[in-house]
């Protein structure tokens, strides 16, 4: 954040000041709420001024987010947010700008703006509400829905392999990457709030239930009678274990992730250990292919390193190339060059 | 020592030195020849001279097609006068081709009796083969009687100027372009000095080049001096122009400055995105070297993110602004309609080409008037703008940036490859004459501790209300005697609202999808666009103001046809010319000019669009002059025209 902000005595926030007077139009019961609420949860706590926040969304049910938060919003169109977020970023460094999108907004009509934002490192916030499905017009399959899946463009089944959002942000070099799940309130606002202290490009997957086109289709990671055998929450510098007895873990053999039961001659030293701050980002890789139900599903932050961030080495340049040829003079350009003079 | 001053020096053969008033040159030849480079030189010392001065660039569209072939022949043309002159001229008077390709592309171009200089050297086998012609067409009665011809064996000529240096022979073939314009030089009593400066600059890191290029400059004026093929040469005198300093300039220069200026006149920071596209890139080039006039460049994924990140930008109350050709504008047409329903000020820079699709990236053409007007979903009309000329682009897009801050909308700006790239000569203003663009942004709530916003010293709250406690809301469609809606920035306190592409509701801007209520803000976009007519300049005419032709043009044929009417009304006809630059909304008296004639013509680059918006706006029975062969008008083309319809 600029140095202005931190100067200046806040207004102290709560979770009130950033609900916005619009009726929420999401179905009862959808996962978008409880995101919308820890969103709102965590802004207050990061010591910026509400009228810097910038939430800018594509085109879905998730994309309406930012008409229900009181901050500047710009709802656009379909894919677009990442490359809209730029113009505002890149222009205007000093402003939070976070973007609201869904698998089929990011990954399919916008996967390309998705790619290119995430490998220049902006310092934007992406929150990728990941249903599984098409739910604002009314329940195609997505890039993310498995194969098999039966829906209204697939009546026999989806035969379109599906990709991971986080294989893709790594991928696409994104300096964080991160995951939860929607009713997982605790461990949701932590990773919000990772995310909103990186500095760079933070991208967040979060499983969000459709409860009316594709109901449950994460319950064996939000259900907390059987969740426990489904996700593993990674933690720096931890070893990955998980299991109701946390007795189960992630050992590597050769390049790859086997789960074995700690006790039994192993012991946690001979398992993975997490490492965010990984400079190559092989480890997140791995660990965003472990899925369900051959593996369990890591839920936390996969990598957080440091990079150049675009929008700064913008205003650097220009403040070099400033110091370097002094202030852009008009007449001294439009005299430049060979010129002659008619009497 | 300039050619013309070693040649000053030594005794004068017996050469007349002839007067004449203008002349046409082209020269043209392998893409790997220099064309661009000598046409560029010749242009700035006939500049620099005194002439008036107008370029015609023709690019091969493949980059580097294989040498020799028709593909890959390049051409630069140039129309250089002593008096005021508006296009780089109908027929070629001289015609410079350095291989049998480019002389078979060019000749048909070169007026009977014009003067033919060519490189011998070239006209081989393999090079008449490549270039399908069957025996050495510089032997044939046609050429020999039609044209005067001259074959000058330049290779061996610059070889012999150049040898003994170190260079390998193709190092000394690459300064075969500065021969020929050493001898276009003299023959048109040219002062070398400002092509032996830049070539001193170009070359300052490598002596031995230099000293190459300035013996082929040198050499190829000997040859014109001493030989006894040549015996007469031309002068040209200066031409009478407005007084005032002059520069050349280019109609994407005069674009990308433009914008940089309308920029500082608001008081507000350049943001531009764009994406790689012929004719455009330039502008893209030309702004990211001006970073130290504030110029935030993004050079964006896709057409589409370009568009995205300048509707963010202009959300971000930055001087947002994208530029693109035909396909690119297609692609952008989604993010447009945002702009528009949003109602935020951009501007989207169209440089036509020819189309459709991939089309003819390098040749001009008027053919996406018509995108411009209805290339978006909904009703989402767009004003548009077209410049008339490479100077034009200058004033035009400060203008389009005026309009689109006042009214709080995307402004299509037209331009095309013609006067993208043509060059003209350019009186250079006063940045402080310039007009200033007034921008006002609403005002937040004064909490302690925030930042002011950004505005440009004259922010008022005229636009916006509730910005104070106890104040009603901000209302951020609420639209003023403009009928323009507030611009509150990011980061401005209390102000905080949300914009998108869903309809919304009169004043609020809430999501809004009552049958009323979308009835009349489509009426709001629509007649807020169409009031803009009561804000721009009225409709001026050249000739008198009723009779028995109007001619009607828009865009890059300015020139041309501007002077095929003055011919015909220095030959007592009935015409007059009217040159439109708004092209949405027209100007408000337009319906009544085209009713003051009893024809209409309107003479395009395209199959009729502006007849089409004529004949449909104003019932009246406007006729075409269409051409659609990737190149201008020539003058004598619209005069034709002119005489037959007057006739018909």
């Amino acid at each position: 954040m600029s140095t202005e902000t931190i100067k200046t005595s806040l207004p102290v926030l709560t979770a009130k000041d950033f609900a916005s007077d619009q009726e929420i139009r999401w179905c009862p019961r959808c996962g978008d709420y409880s995101i919308l609420a820890q969103m709102k949860k965590v802004l207050p706590t990061l010591g910026i001024p509400r009228e810097k926040f910038v939430f800018v969304s594509g085109i879905g049910c998730s994309s309406r987010f930012p008409y229900y938060m009181n901050t500047y919003g710009f709802h656009s169109i379909h894919g677009r947010a990442p490359a809209i977020a730029s113009g505002v970023k890149v222009s205007s460094p000093e402003l939070q700008v976070w973007v609201i999108t869904g698998d089929g907004d990011a990954l399919s009509i916008g996967g390309n703006h998705l790619m290119h934002m995430l490998r220049r490192n902006m310092g934007l916030k992406v929150i990728l509400f990941n249903n599984r499905i098409y739910g604002l017009t009314k329940g195609q399959y997505s890039p993310t829905s498995p194969v098999g899946k039966v829906t209204y463009s697939t009546p026999v089944g989806s035969i379109d392999n599906p990709l991971s959002p986080l294989c893709y942000a790594i991928g696409s070099e994104a300096t964080f990457v991160a995951r939860s799940v929607d009713v997982d309130i605790k461990h949701l606002t932590f990773v919000l709030e990772r995310a909103a202290h990186h500095q760079g490009t933070a991208f967040v997957e979060v499983y969000q239930d459709c409860n009316i086109f594709n109901h449950e289709a994460f319950l064996y990671a939000s259900d907390k009678t059987i969740k426990a055998d489904h996700i593993l929450y990674l933690e720096h510098g931890k070893p990955l274990v998980f299991g109701k007895d946390v007795k189960k873990g992630i050992r590597l053999n050769g390049m790859h992730p086997e789960i074995v039961e700690v006790g039994k001659g192993i012991n946690e030293d001979d398992l993975l250990f997490h490492d965010e701050k990984a400079a190559e980002p092989s480890l997140a890789f791995l660990l965003s292919r472990m899925r369900h139900p051959e593996f369990p599903e890591p839920m936390g932050i996969f990598r957080e390193v440091d990079a150049p961030i675009y929008d700064q080495r913008v205003t650097e340049q220009i403040d070099a190339e400033i110091k370097k040829k002094g202030p852009g003079d008009f007449d001294a350009l439009f005299n430049s060059g060979d010129t002659w003079t008619v009497e | 020592m300039s050619s013309t001053e070693a040649l000053a020096a030594q005794p004068q053969p017996d050469k007349k030195l002839e007067q004449v008033d203008s002349v046409v040159i082209r020269f043209c030849g392998d893409s790997g020849d220099g064309m661009q480079l000598v046409g560029t030189q010749f242009t700035n010392v006939s500049a620099a001279f005194g002439n008036d001065v107008s370029t015609l660039p023709d690019f091969p569209a493949e980059i580097r097609a294989p040498v020799g072939t028709l593909a890959g022949v390049s051409g630069f043309q140039l129309h250089f006068s002593s008096h005021d002159i508006f296009t780089p001229g109908d027929e070629v008077d001289t015609l410079v081709a350095m291989n049998p390709a480019a002389l078979k592309t060019n000749v048909g171009d070169l007026r009977r009796g014009g003067t033919l200089i060519v490189n011998e050297d070239e006209f081989d086998k393999g090079n008449l083969i490549k270039a399908g012609y069957a025996t050495n067409p510089l032997d044939s009665e046609e050429i020999i009687s039609k044209y005067t011809l001259h074959r000058v064996q330049m290779t061996r000529l610059n070889r012999d100027a150049v040898a003994g240096l170190g260079l390998s022979q193709k190092e000394v073939d690459r300064s075969r372009n500065i021969f020929a314009l050493g001898l276009v030089y003299w023959l048109y009593d040219r002062d070398a000095k400002p092509t032996e400066h830049f070539l001193q600059d170009k070359f300052k890191k490598k002596p031995e080049v230099l000293e190459a290029n300035l013996r082929a400059l040198r050499a190829g004026s000997n040859y014109g001096f001493s030989t006894e093929a040549f015996t007469t040469h031309y002068a040209v005198p200066r031409a009478k122009l407005a007084p005032g300093k002059y520069r050349k300039i280019a109609g994407n220069e005069a674009t990308a400055w433009g914008l940089v200026t309308a920029a500082k006149l608001a008081g507000k920071t350049l943001f531009y995105a764009g994406y790689p596209i012929t004719p455009a890139s330039d502008i893209l080039h030309q702004l990211s070297s001006m970073k130290n006039f504030g110029v935030k460049t993004f050079q964006a994924e896709d057409e589409i993110a370009a568009m995205a990140a300048v509707c963010g930008a202009a959300f971000a109350g930055k001087i947002a602004v994208t530029a693109s050709s035909g396909p690119g504008i297609c692609l952008k047409g989604e993010a447009m309609g945002l702009g528009f329903m949003t109602e935020l000020p951009m501007i989207i820079v169209d440089v036509q080409r020819g189309g459709p699709s991939t089309g003819l990236p390098t040749k001009t053409e008027q053919s996406d008037l018509l995108l411009a007007m209805f290339g978006r979903n909904g009703d989402s009309p767009l004003p548009i703008l077209a410049a008339s000329g490479p100077g034009d682009c200058f004033t035009l897009v400060q203008e389009a940036v005026r309009i689109a801050v006042e009214f709080m909308t995307p402004v299509i700006f037209l331009t095309d490859g013609y006067i993208a790239n043509g060059a003209e000569p350019w009186r250079i203003p006063n940045f402080a004459d310039l007009q200033p663009i007034h921008v006002t942004h609403p005002h937040g709530k004064a909490t302690p501790g925030h930042f002011e916003t950004e505005d440009n010293g004259q922010a008022t709250n005229a636009n916006g209300s509730g910005n104070g406690e106890g104040e009603p809301e901000f209302l951020p469609y609420k639209r003023n005697e403009k009928m323009a809606r507030p611009w509150a920035i990011p980061g401005t306190p209390g102000l905080e609202h949300r914009i998108g592409g869903l309809e919304k509701a009169d004043i609020t801007g809430n999501v809004d999808y009552s049958p009323h209520n979308h009835h009349k803000m489509v009426m709001n976009r629509c007649n807020k666009v169409a009031g803009i007519a009561n804000h721009i300049p009225l409709q001026e005419i050249e000739g008198p103001a009723s009779g028995k032709l109007l001619v009607l043009s828009w865009g890059g044929t300015f020139g041309a046809v501007r002077t095929a009417v003055e011919n015909c009304i220095a030959q007592g006809k009935s015409v007059a010319h009217a040159h439109l630059r708004y092209m949405n909304p027209f100007p408000r008296n337009l319906g009544d000019i085209v009713k003051n004639y009893e024809k209409v013509l309107v003479p395009e680059l395209n199959t009729g669009q502006l007849r089409l918006l004529i004949r449909a706006k104003f019932l009246v029975d406007a006729q075409g002059f269409n051409k659609i062969q990737g190149k201008p008008f020539l003058v004598h083309e619209v005069v034709r025209k002119i005489d037959e319809t007057l006739e018909s």
